[in-house]
């Protein structure tokens, strides 16, 4: 009991924080209710439990933990190399600046 | 023809007036790019006549080398160098790995430490780190050069577009031959001496960022992956 009140609590702030940078424009509608989705599955989770197992027993997977389990490691993963790409990106836009002030700020001797 | 040296350089205001002292007895034209350097290597250039062109941000030895290849292009180049600013390479060499360019024998000559002249290349170095480079090369650019990792190199301006530098570390090296490869230019190996006076690359560490092996390799996957 203590734990999901624990778990709510810690949703319910993460939550303020989204509608605030949806409001603030900070983020995409799209990702903006991927996030809502996956934070409200983790609220139903966790106060229903018995939800997980029911989805893992039609998946085939033997118990609900292990399903939330697995979906988290590919949804980590996901984000993980999303992440590795947009830093990537952002390195070569940084490099392309730096590029062309250096060629414009040219020391001749 | 009208011939530039292009020279990145990270932290060499030691080594760095010698070579472009020993530059200044030919009549190339000379671009330095200093990566954002720690030390006085700017000022140092500075008083030589070449072009100085200064990174605000270390971006690495990949991304300097474009840099310098970009100005170049813009100031009419004829043939790209690309040189090293320690001191490794002899700067007496140049005219020999352009000599393919100007017969039109070649669009891009490599240098390359195992044709001939004897480099000193340090024991790791030689038996692991470099075969290592050459078997991924070939396995996954299909590169068939002797020297896998050689920064000396020289190509005619018109292929450059070819070639341009994507890798911004170290990994610069496999990609522009495996541009070069992949378009099928004119290429030629000429033999040059390497001076190892410090060990400048290691498997974990690097000097300036993306050099060491380990990072090189995490880039080279890298781009194929994301591709």
């Amino acid at each position: 009991m203590w734990l999901q009140i624990l778990i709510t609590l810690f949703v319910v702030i993460v939550l303020f924080k989204l509608f605030k940078q949806r409001q603030a424009d900070k983020i995409s509608l799209s990702s903006f209710f991927a996030w809502l989705i996956l934070w409200l599955i983790m609220l139903v989770v966790f106060w229903q439990p018995a939800t997980a197992s029911y989805l893992a027993n039609f998946l085939g997977i033997g118990r609900g933990a292990d399903l939330i389990v697995y979906l988290s490691v590919v949804v980590i993963f996901y984000l993980l190399f999303k992440i590795f790409v947009r830093i990537n990106k952002i390195e070569k836009e940084i490099t392309k600046v730096v590029r062309e002030d250096a060629i414009k700020n040219v020391r001749k001797e | 023809m009208k011939i530039f040296v292009v020279i990145p350089a990270f932290n060499e205001e030691k080594r760095i007036a010698q070579v472009l002292t020993e530059l200044s007895n030919f009549s190339y034209q000379v671009v330095v790019v200093d990566d954002s350097s720690s030390d006085k290597t700017s000022q140092v250039a500075s008083q030589f006549q070449v072009a100085v062109l200064q990174h605000k941000i270390n971006r690495g030895q990949g991304a300097a080398l474009r840099t310098g290849t970009d100005y170049a292009i813009s100031k009419a180049a004829d043939i790209i160098v690309h040189f090293d600013a320690d001191g490794q390479f002899l700067v007496k060499e140049i005219k020999k790995i352009i000599e393919p360019l100007e017969k039109s024998e070649a669009e891009i000559v490599f240098g390359s430490r195992f044709l001939d002249i004897k480099s000193d290349i340090y024991f790791f170095k030689k038996n692991f780190i470099l075969p290592t480079a050459r078997i991924i090369n070939f396995l996954f650019f299909n590169i068939k050069t002797s020297d896998p990792q050689n920064g000396f190199r020289a190509f005619l301006a018109t292929v450059a577009p070819k070639i341009t530098i994507n890798q911004d570390g170290g990994a610069h090296c496999s990609e522009i031959l495996a541009k070069a490869f992949h378009n099928k230019l004119k290429w030629k190996e000429v033999s040059v001496t390497v001076l190892y006076k410090r060990f400048g690359q290691s498997l974990f560490a690097s000097r300036g960022r993306g050099q060491s092996g380990l990072q090189i390799l995490k880039d080279l996957l890298f781009s194929k992956l994301i591709k």
